[in-house]
């Protein structure tokens, strides 16, 4: 059990900057995930908690003490690597009484501690096998035995479902989560998988370019997103962004749409953006409805069947795609114009030179 | 394909379009192939042959052209080789015949004493042989072990200068044996290593350190670094993971740079032939110099020959398993 907090952390690799500094507190039992696209300083900022890579500058303190140029082993946090380390030449019991070992446990306290864990992933019929004989899905589960079963402050894991198929990754997905809740030990997970993410976090931490897009919990990140980046990251799809111009309390759309903007944003849209009054627009697909007097037109370019809903993907002009979401299960043939309204209470507004978003006092 | 493709997918398939059976040509190529290299094999073992058949030969059946197949086989050679002997006079001939009768000769001595000649003591070759094992041996294990590390360090801190560094090791590997051996014997002379055995095991440790370095790094880059990160979380040093997780994960390429380093040091010629003479000679100059002395004794060098390639076959042997994966050097991830 643990907090863990990092301080202005960051890391160089000669001139590159992996991680810029960054500031982050975990709180105790919390399930933070790191989320964001390949190379953007999310695992380099996993292994810096960790100790398996060296800080440039700043301080990480664990349960408020600091642990900044701790040796890895001495900083009592589990590491779970997404191709599992498991060591092809130990069983999966020696696999999992290893790190016990290096504590100098003995045998029998080694082994009751072995028998649990195995229980509670119910991997007990492999624990004679070699790691290389078992499936993604039991090697997976081995490998959270063997960072289970030393009672760490922490856990880290490092993409631990990305090599597993769609199908397991989701069973697995719900299974870490299980574990979370019934251990309640703080975990510090990264992923590049935003459903992921939302799935499983406590609380999203959203990267990119080595620097932190946004910190909360994960509808805050899927209905406030802080600014261009998240709102296109989060969600599948993202969120639609129309670029378009304030004039006369509605936003007038490049391709000569028209919305009227809601009243509690028109005092904080009238503070933030320049004279030009340029903004872009953005809703979730599911906050727009297909509707005869809708404000907003495009014609149809393509339709997804998704099950229970169709995707619709609307050409509103000048090249502009934006995915609307209907509960229509019949599909709507291409080129079909339709128009659409957008819910005034999910728009959202960001300022398209900054990217970021536009606040209203009551987002805070 | 194309008949599955002209046809679509709803007529029935009525040829085989599987890959797993083999045109019959292909057959016959592969089958030619095989009993080529079978041949090619033969014709490179038919002198460890003769040298193997010689060895159990008498002076005699060695000799005889063309030459036998079918002999009766004795340890003529190996007496020849591993004693030294004298010449004995007719009173103590019968003497020895009679303790011969009462089997208390040993093999060795009932062979000489067919001869006629008494056995004096061991020659120099067991010395010899004994220098080889000492000196291969300990050479072989100190250039593995030392590789081992430099490799270790090599393929995972940031070392400065580090392809510099490895191409320079490589380098020590291009000089031919006889470019530098005026140059070593001058310089063992003066620091007193001539002829000893530590200049030898560190003459053999350095040539074979450059093989072992390269050869070892190549299979600890295929180790995933994850592997000692895990062993560090999970409460180990840098030593105890790099003993408890790379050692045994590189056991195979350790094998095979033992097998290797073996080979070099034992087999190794010219610098024994020009690096010692008499306290640390070891086998295989000594075998050559068999020639030189008075009539020469085939089967006696024969034998010789023999008994040198045992130890390598058991050490190749007893390293097997771990060979075959390692002699593919880290090509294929276990």
């Amino acid at each position: 059990m643990a907090t863990i907090e990092l301080q202005k952390v960051e890391k160089k690799f000669g001139e590159l900057h992996a991680v810029k500094p960054l500031d982050l507190t975990i709180g105790d039992g919390e399930f933070v995930v790191l989320l964001g696209p390949s190379g953007c300083g999310k695992t380099t900022t996993l292994r810096m908690i960790s100790g398996l890579e060296t800080v440039t500058g700043g301080r990480i303190l664990l349960n408020g003490s600091e642990v900044t140029w701790k040796h890895p082993s001495e900083r009592d946090m589990a590491f779970v690597f997404q191709f599992y380390a498991l060591y092809s030449h130990l069983s999966v019991r020696q696999n999992i009484a290893f790190p016990l070992q290096a504590q100098g446990m003995k045998r029998e306290a080694v082994d009751k501690r072995v028998n649990e864990v195995v229980e509670i992933l119910r991997i007990r019929p492999l624990l004679r096998q070699r790691p290389g004989k078992l499936s993604g899905g039991d090697q997976q589960r081995v490998a959270l035995a063997r960072a289970l079963v030393r009672r760490p402050a922490a856990f880290l894991m490092d993409e631990p479902l990305g090599a597993l198929d769609a199908e397991l990754r989701e069973s697995m997905r719900a299974e870490i989560k299980n574990l979370h809740l019934a251990q309640h030990a703080t975990t510090v997970y990264v992923t590049h998988d935003q459903i992921e993410a939302m799935a499983m976090g406590d609380r999203i931490v959203v990267m990119s370019e080595a620097e932190v897009q946004q910190v909360g919990t994960p509808v805050e990140v899927y209905n406030n997103p802080a600014n261009l980046f998240v709102a296109r990251f989060i969600g599948s799809p993202g969120m639609n962004l129309v670029k378009g111009r304030l004039s006369g309390g509605a936003v007038r759309t490049a391709a000569g749409g028209s919305y009227e903007v809601p009243a509690p944003w028109r005092q904080p849209l009238a503070e933030c953006l320049d004279a030009q009054g340029e903004l872009t627009l953005g809703f979730r697909p599911e906050a727009a409805r297909v509707t005869p007097d809708g404000s907003l037109a495009g014609e149809v370019y393509a339709s997804e069947m998704h099950g229970g809903h169709t995707v619709l993907h609307v050409n509103i002009g000048a090249g502009e795609i934006v995915h609307i979401r209907s509960d229509r299960q019949s599909a709507y043939p291409m080129g079909t114009a339709v128009r659409f309204a957008v819910d005034p209470e999910m728009a959202r507004f960001f300022n398209p030179r900054t990217g970021a978003a536009v606040r209203r006092e009551a987002d805070g | 394909m194309a008949r599955f493709e002209k046809r679509g997918p709803r007529s029935p398939i009525t040829q085989s379009i599987r890959v797993d059976k083999v045109h019959p040509r292909a057959r016959v190529l592969r089958r030619l192939i095989a009993i080529l290299s079978l041949l090619v094999a033969l014709i490179m073992l038919l002198p460890v042959f003769v040298m193997g058949i010689s060895a159990f030969k008498t002076r005699a059946d060695v000799m005889s052209s063309p030459p036998k197949i079918l002999f009766r086989p004795t340890l003529e050679g190996f007496m020849l080789l591993f004693t030294d002997r004298a010449v004995v006079s007719q009173a103590r001939q019968e003497e020895l015949q009679q303790e011969a009768r009462a089997g208390k000769l040993t093999l060795f001595a009932r062979l000489a004493l067919e001869a006629g000649m008494e056995i004096t003591g061991p020659s120099a070759y067991v010395f010899r042989l004994w220098n080889s094992v000492i000196i291969a041996g300990i050479s072989t294990v100190a250039s593995v072990v030392l590789g081992l590390f430099a490799a270790y360090a090599f393929s995972r801190f940031k070392v400065p200068g580090k392809d510099d560094l490895l191409f320079f090791i490589l380098s020590t590997r291009m000089l031919p044996a006889v470019v530098v051996t005026i140059p070593l014997f001058l310089m063992y002379r003066q620091l007193g290593l001539h002829d000893k055995h530590l200049g030898m095991i560190i003459l053999y440790t350095v040539f074979n350190l450059s093989f072992s370095v390269w050869l070892l790094k190549g299979f600890i880059d295929e180790i995933p670094k994850e592997y000692e990160e895990a062993a560090l979380v999970d409460g180990y040093t840098r030593l105890q993971a790099f003993f408890r997780v790379v050692l045994p994960q590189a056991a195979s390429g350790v094998a095979a740079t033992t097998v290797f380093c073996l080979i070099f040091a034992w087999n190794e010629y010219a610098f024994a032939l020009m690096l010692t003479s008499q306290r640390a000679r070891t086998a295989p100059p000594s075998i050559a110099t068999m020639m030189g002395r008075g009539g020469i004794e085939w089967s006696a060098i024969a034998a010789g020959s023999l008994g040198f390639l045992i130890p390598v076959v058991i050490v190749t042997f007893a390293l097997r398993k771990y060979l075959l994966r390692g002699i593919t050097f880290g090509a294929i991830r276990g």
